[in-house]
């Protein structure tokens, strides 16, 4: 039934929300993100989440640009930059676990640990990843939920 | 109210304006120390500036100091991921009228808006 369709999906969409928050995955910043989203722009977090994958892509590049480096053309200034703008945007939207790495991350490249750094960037780009999944799965279940509530509510002219 | 927002981090300034639009606060974003000491110099004036600290080119410490400089007696609050107590004090020293790590939230704008008013 239609209107058992969008119940469902919203109680699926709240399980997902309640394991990135149990996983670590999420924070409470998240929440925060919802609550500046209203009808003026309805489609503010998943536009703020665009721009972060947008520029952390930039960023994952560039550091493994950097890290692949001959030493002595390594900059670890350089790395501690992208790091900063990484762990700033990161915390901005919620992304706790990503955020996390990259202060490790960022320690290591404070040590000039060039093995330590690459470690922590395939455990970044690991969890990167899985960030984009699940949050690019809870978009999709919020459109399913708008097209099930615009079909039980059809607006009629 | 104005605001202006000073941040390099495109995600940041998305949300630090919409967080001062709900508030009914008119803003303007731009990407660096130097834009901001820039958009004074042309004759605009706010009443809030979030400053964001690492920055390309010009970074917080050094407009914020800039602009005291320049008599800007705007509210400064400076906004940043920084916790270290020796890299907020250069801060604060160089002239923020408030402090608050990010990331920004309702209620910390709204304690930095208290104290301008």
């Amino acid at each position: 039934m239609l209107g058992l369709d969008a119940d469902q999906l919203r109680a699926d969409m709240n399980r997902l929300l309640a394991f990135l928050f149990h996983q670590g995955i999420l924070d409470e910043q998240f929440l925060q993100l919802q609550q500046l989203q209203d009808e003026n722009s309805p489609n503010f977090v998943s536009e703020v989440v665009n721009i972060y994958f947008h520029e952390s892509e930039k960023l994952l590049r560039n550091l493994r640009s950097l890290l692949t480096m001959d030493r002595e053309l390594l900059s670890f200034d350089k790395i501690g930059i992208h790091l900063n703008q990484f762990i700033g945007s990161s915390s901005s939207i919620g992304a706790q676990r990503v955020r996390n790495i990259c202060v490790a991350f960022r320690a290591a490249s404070d040590n000039n640990n060039r093995t330590g750094c690459l470690r922590s960037l395939e455990v970044l780009e690991h969890e990167h990843c899985i960030l984009k999944n699940k949050l690019h799965e809870l978009f999709q279940i919020e459109q399913q939920i708008l097209l099930a509530a615009a079909v039980r509510y059809p607006v009629l002219n | 109210m104005t605001a202006l927002v000073v941040d390099d981090n495109m995600v940041n300034r998305t949300i630090h304006h919409q967080l001062l639009d709900n508030l009914g606060i008119e803003n303007v974003a731009v990407g660096n120390g130097k834009e901001a000491v820039d958009i004074h110099c042309s004759g605009k004036a706010f009443d809030l500036i979030l400053m964001d600290m690492d920055m390309p080119i010009m970074n917080g410490i050094e407009a914020t100091r800039k602009l005291r400089e320049m008599g800007i007696r705007s509210m400064i609050a400076g906004v940043s991921t920084r916790s270290m107590e020796q890299e907020i004090r250069e801060f604060i020293e160089a002239g923020l009228d408030d402090y608050q790590e990010k990331p920004l939230t309702v209620s910390k704008l709204i304690s930095i808006i208290r104290k301008i008013n």
